[in-house]
């Protein structure tokens, strides 16, 4: 087993004459908490959707868990975990049966759904609400459950796009100790968001500016690279060079 | 397999929860065939009439109480002068005019009868020409009848029609395996069309493809519980015509399942395909509008594809309601075989492979 589970070089993507990422590598190692940062329409989502199997590439290569994203990704898709922007569960479907329809795609045993669907509603404290049509839930519970249930199958990667969004503070420090928790246990993480305190907490960050990776190391080289005193400052140094607006 | 019955699992939830459609699918049929077969229908009645009587006999007498008697005419007014009741016409008073000549009865006896001169309004041309027809017929039966009285020998009636299959002609018998059809066109097109596409406005149906989920069994999944779904409506369907309009298939039960089950995978993989190609619910009724008005109006449900021009009648070959449409009336009015309408099936049965791998392929998880 490799030390690199993802590793893109000139990865690109055109929607016609708008290129939405332009040639970018990186690698990202086993085990890390990857942020992957840059301001609305850097080329994030983009970028993170052609990692996952979502969209193809115009051009460059990469792998993730050792498949091939040009040609291979079906295969990647048994290896990672996602979780988009938008809430994406069944509102219409209890938690439960959630749950159970995710584990079953991912082939897991009906015994093993149960003792998971337990394990996950005990770490959220959830277990009252197992019953619960999703849709009825408040967001941050939401959120939550949507990143265990993107976890269920033990992916070696998990992609979260921005998971914190519209989240209150306590909820989204509850969120972290989840991500740090799947951390431990061996699964990487690579999240994208704004929140610049969050950016701190990640192993390394990458800051994509109009396309581009214009910054890459973990949070404390950046800051002694760019003189900066925290994230947020190194940030705002990257974002204002964007010549794209939304 | 366990992931489709996963899937299967999934949507008939959602079905079950939605506080709409499990009514709609029981409710739409039945309002369907209570409602429309009572008023679709081409047997003309109440064609109003006005009789110009330049011969007060006895003969123009009886003709008028005859048609003042029957059902299919409303006698509106009888005049002296055509100038009159050409305005009655004009007004939209009657449909059409019966000018009876003087010495007509008089002729009639002699054996050598005047001519009746009938005018029509064309306007609605359905009442106007089924106006004509039943004029025709009436004085004809008149005149035959005083003939016989009479002693008089007459033209005996060259032609007998005898109605075979829908012994009273009756136009709601042609229409009840149409509406059928359009029925199961209507929930088994649009359901899962608006199913899918509704997935991606919801965002959910990006978290079931970056699972390894393969394509085919997710189409499979949206396919299967709208083809249950087309064989719920067909059953109501069948049973309001027996119950209320009495009518039943001549047929086998076998030889129609066999077919809606063809259809239904074809109408359902149709509905899919179009939501495949879509982005959004607007795009997918809009297309899906575009095919159920061409499939009602050109598959012969509701006028014969033989009577159309040649060259819409070659496209009615692409179109499998006709080959439904063709099998449904053969079984329910003739009581067909399957044997004989080997040809039918074999059409349905290979649109539903084209339509539902269509469906399948068109079906992208990644773009």
């Amino acid at each position: 087993m490799s030390d690199t589970i993802l590793s893109v070089r000139d990865l690109t993507k055109k929607f016609g004459a708008f290129t939405a990422v332009d040639r970018i590598s990186f690698d990202v190692a086993r085990g890390e908490i990857f942020g992957f940062l840059g301001a609305n329409g850097a080329g994030k989502t983009t970028a993170m959707r052609m990692l996952c199997g979502l969209s193809y590439p115009t051009s460059g290569s990469g792998t993730v868990a050792g498949f091939d994203i040009m040609r291979q990704g079906e295969r990647i898709k048994r290896h990672i975990g996602y979780m988009s922007q938008r809430f994406s569960l069944y509102d219409d479907l209890t938690v439960r049966e959630n749950i159970r329809l995710y584990g079953g795609i991912y082939g897991l045993t009906r015994r093993e759904i149960a003792r998971r669907t337990v394990e996950l509603l005990d770490r959220l404290d959830f277990r009252s609400e197992i019953d619960t049509l999703v849709g009825s839930l408040p967001l941050g519970w939401k959120q939550k459950l949507a990143f265990l249930v993107a976890t269920l199958h033990r992916p070696e990667i998990v992609f979260l796009d921005e998971p914190t969004g519209g989240v209150d503070p306590l909820t989204r420090r509850q969120f972290w100790e989840l991500i740090y928790e799947s951390a431990a246990g061996g699964t990487t993480v690579f999240v994208t968001t704004h929140y610049m305190d969050e950016a701190e907490y990640c192993s390394r960050v990458s800051i994509m500016v109009d396309g581009r990776i214009r910054a890459l190391g973990a949070p404390a080289d950046l800051k002694k690279e760019f003189a900066a005193a925290s994230m947020d400052e190194v940030f705002r140094l990257l974002a204002r060079e964007a010549k794209r607006t939304e | 397999m366990r992931t489709l019955f996963v899937l299967l699992d999934k949507e008939v939830r959602q079905f079950f929860r939605n506080p709409f459609l499990p009514r709609m699918v029981v409710l739409f049929p039945l309002l369907v065939m209570l409602v429309i077969p009572w008023i679709t229908t081409f047997d003309v009645r109440h064609i109003g009439v006005a009789v110009v009587d330049h011969d007060r006999s006895e003969v123009t007498a009886r003709l008028i109480t005859k048609i003042g008697a029957s059902d299919y005419f409303s006698l509106f007014d009888v005049v002296d002068d055509y100038t009159s009741a050409l305005r009655h016409l004009e007004a939209g008073e009657v449909d059409a005019i019966l000018e009876i000549p003087s010495g007509f009865g008089r002729g009639l006896e002699l054996g050598t009868p005047e001519r009746v001169t009938i005018s029509a309004n064309g306007v609605n041309a359905v009442k106007g020409s089924a106006g004509m027809q039943y004029l025709i017929r009436v004085v004809t039966q008149t005149c035959s009848e005083l003939q016989a009285e009479r002693g008089i020998p007459s033209l005996a009636d060259a032609v007998v029609v005898q109605n075979r299959y829908n012994p009273t002609l009756e136009y709601r018998n042609f229409m009840l395996p149409a509406l059928m059809i359009m029925l199961l066109i209507m929930i088994c097109g649009f359901l899962p069309a608006l199913n899918l596409v509704g997935e991606k406005e919801a965002g959910t149906i990006e978290q079931i493809n970056v699972t390894p989920v393969s394509r085919f069994t997710f189409t499979l999944a949206k396919l299967i519980p709208f083809w249950l779904v087309g064989f719920v409506v067909l059953t109501i369907a069948m049973l309001l015509a027996w119950a209320v309009y009495g009518l039943t298939p001549a047929g086998t039960i076998g030889a129609i399942a066999l077919a809606a089950a063809l259809f239904v995978l074809t109408m359902s993989g149709i509905g899919v395909v179009i939501a495949n190609y879509s982005v959004n619910m607007q795009q997918t009724m809009f297309m899906m509008y575009f095919f159920v008005m061409v499939f009602v109006l050109m598959s012969g449900l509701i006028t014969p594809v033989e009577s159309m021009p040649e060259w819409a009648e070659w496209i009615t070959r692409f179109l499998p309601p006709r080959y439904f449409i063709d099998i449904m009336r053969a079984v329910y009015l003739k009581g067909t075989t399957i044997a004989e309408l080997g040809w039918n099936y074999g059409a349905l049965a290979l649109s539903a492979v084209i339509f539902d791998l269509w469906a399948a392929l068109s079906y992208r998880k990644q773009a």
